[in-house]
């Protein structure tokens, strides 16, 4: 690695973020310019919860082995090459045991290919259920909004992940790990911990390593995924995108700390809170912009915060569209009856069997998208789409219910017809998709550990 | 009388997280930014009524260094339950674009 002092004797450590998630691809011209600067180590966010709860439930991952092996490819070769360290983090958008299982085995297959051998660490974010327990019961488990984590929410779970800070990182780098992936982890810490090590002030790190976490994202305009570069001395830092045709400007680097936060001046870390109150934006070139001013607040006591999932059940949906203009202006009360009958037919059918199952209608050119929050209460489309969705404790009961609303809802008489109608196009046949396991998230809540390292061990692997 | 939608570049709607809703107000131009935050009609009692929130439970934000206001509330449903109809919550921003901005000198 670099020297983190300067030629003018000041600390500097260069960073660059590649691409702002893993599998999205980046230019490879990017990597190339970046890496001539000279960086310290790439760092690169590989999850989110924003694909929903299917990939944290199921251990699956939102991007592709290939497209993630792709973009793999290119930043292992870049940093062995330059002997430097390579971070990603939240491995397989959801950073459990399986999703850094797949992730292994891309490393292992790349290193293999190109004939590397390096020290892999494997950093689990994936949480024993006792464990929970038992930090539940010492009263170290506090809820973040209204939802409770209680013992049956942790029993039921499919899977919890604790989102880990920068220490079990730098464990790892301390250790002599050139590779580290990590399951789920804080976007930030990816990005702040070696920095802060080698001598950037927190509140520079932290500011520098929220922007960072988005790659490109932060760019005037961003024509496609790409990646992003940072210079972090001692009390400021400078961004410009890798991407030459691509800029920062004070106002998208400052607008970036509205991306996907609840509050633009304050984040909240397990080690601290970043506090932008006081940030200063300003234009040095044509595509830099020099940042400072950001604080770093230690925490008072450390929290990792969790993230569970449960499965919500089993899922069939009909998709369907509605033309007759009778129908369309009686919508809300056919879809009513249509649900008594099929709740009727369900109870003969299925009795017990069907305990819980849920039968949702959503009426696309009505309210499908709002919900009960639309404002718009009159439909003024000639035509309305129809999603007919069962949830319930099997696929077959699903498919099951499923299918015998559809058939309700194609003849379902309305008054102005006299005589037997079809009332709904279906769109295939079988009309029927069936979803598989859906999930849901169940928890909102910080849990305090003895130390930042217990819910994250390391394990290291000799590569080749 | 301008719409919001004259003076903004962006009004967009995000998840923050797999509990929150967040709708950020983005601006190109200073006077525009300032003409909607002298005129005072962008804050948290709006969001609280076009989203039926509790206005406690409102986060209402001005950012000048961004040219930005934003607001972030609870979802009103958790990401991806089953009533959930917007998974990424990128599509609940609509009510906002008609907001009447009143004329002011800036």
């Amino acid at each position: 690695m670099p020297s983190p002092t300067n030629e003018n004797g000041e600390t500097e450590v260069r960073v660059i973020s590649a691409p702002g998630v893993l599998g999205s691809g980046f230019r490879t011209e990017s990597i190339e310019r970046g890496m001539s600067m000279n960086p310290h180590f790439i760092g690169c966010d590989a999850g989110s919860t924003d694909p929903g709860p299917f990939y944290l439930g199921s251990g699956k991952t939102a991007f592709s082995y290939h497209s993630v092996k792709s973009d793999m490819h290119a930043l292992i070769t870049a940093t062995r090459e330059a002997g430097i360290p390579l971070l990603i983090g939240s491995c397989g958008t959801a950073g459990g045991r399986p999703h850094l299982a797949v992730m292994r085995q891309i490393v292992t297959e790349i290193a293999k290919e190109e004939e590397l051998s390096f020290k892999l660490a494997i950093i689990q974010a994936e949480q024993e259920k006792e464990y929970l327990l038992e930090r539940l019961g010492a009263g170290a488990v506090t809820p973040l909004g209204d939802l409770e984590l209680t013992a049956e929410t942790i029993q039921r779970s499919e899977r919890i992940v604790g989102m880990m800070g920068e220490e079990p990182y730098l464990k790892a780098l301390d250790e002599g790990a050139d590779v580290v992936i990590a399951g789920r982890s804080s976007d930030c810490a990816i990005f702040a911990g070696l920095p802060v090590r080698l001598g950037v002030d927190p509140g520079i790190a932290w500011h520098a390593a929220k922007i960072l976490e988005c790659g490109g994202a932060a760019a005037v305009s961003r024509p496609a995924p790409d990646s992003m570069y940072a210079v972090l001395r001692s009390d400021h830092f400078e961004m410009e995108p890798l991407g030459l045709d691509m800029r920062c400007s004070a106002q998208s680097v400052a607008a970036h700390s509205l991306y996907e936060t609840a509050d633009p001046y304050k984040l909240i870390e397990s080690s601290g809170t970043l506090d932008l109150t006081e940030a200063k934006y300003e234009e040095i070139s044509d595509r830099r912009v020099r940042v400072s001013g950001g604080k770093y607040l230690p925490a008072a006591r450390y929290t990792v915060k969790l993230e569970g999932a449960e499965l919500a059940g089993y899922q069939s949906v009909v998709i369907g569209g509605i033309r007759d203009p009778f129908i369309i202006r009686q919508i809300d009360d056919w879809q009513a009856r249509l649900k008594e009958r099929v709740d009727t037919r369900v109870q003969k059918v299925y009795g017990r069997d069907a305990d819980g199952y849920v039968f949702n209608i959503r009426v696309f050119g009505r309210d499908a998208v709002m919900g009960p929050l639309e404002p718009v209460k009159e439909i003024t489309s000639h035509e309305v789409g129809l999603v007919m969705e069962v949830t319930a404790a099997s696929q077959e009961i699903a498919t099951g219910i499923v299918s015998l609303a559809r058939h309700q809802a194609l003849h379902l008489p309305i008054p102005e017809w006299r005589g037997f109608i079809t009332g709904v196009a279906c769109l295939y046949s079988p009309a029927y998709l069936e979803r598989g396991a859906v999930y849901r998230f169940n928890c909102n809540s910080v849990v305090e550990p003895r130390d930042p390292y217990e819910m994250f061990p390391i394990e290291y692997v000799d590569i080749g | 009388m301008a719409k919001l939608v004259d003076l903004v570049r962006l009004i967009r709607s995000k998840n923050a997280g797999p509990f929150e809703l967040t709708f950020d107000f983005m601006f190109d131009d200073a006077d525009n930014f300032e003409r909607v935050r002298k005129s005072g009609v962008l804050n948290a009692e709006l969001i609280s009524r076009l989203y039926d929130v509790p206005i406690e439970k409102v986060q209402f934000y001005e950012v000048p260094p961004a040219l930005a206001f934003k607001a972030t509330i609870p979802r009103p449903f958790i990401q991806g339950d089953i009533f959930d109809g917007d998974n990424h919550g990128g599509q609940q921003y609509a009510p906002l674009i008609d907001i009447k901005v009143d004329e002011q000198p800036v």
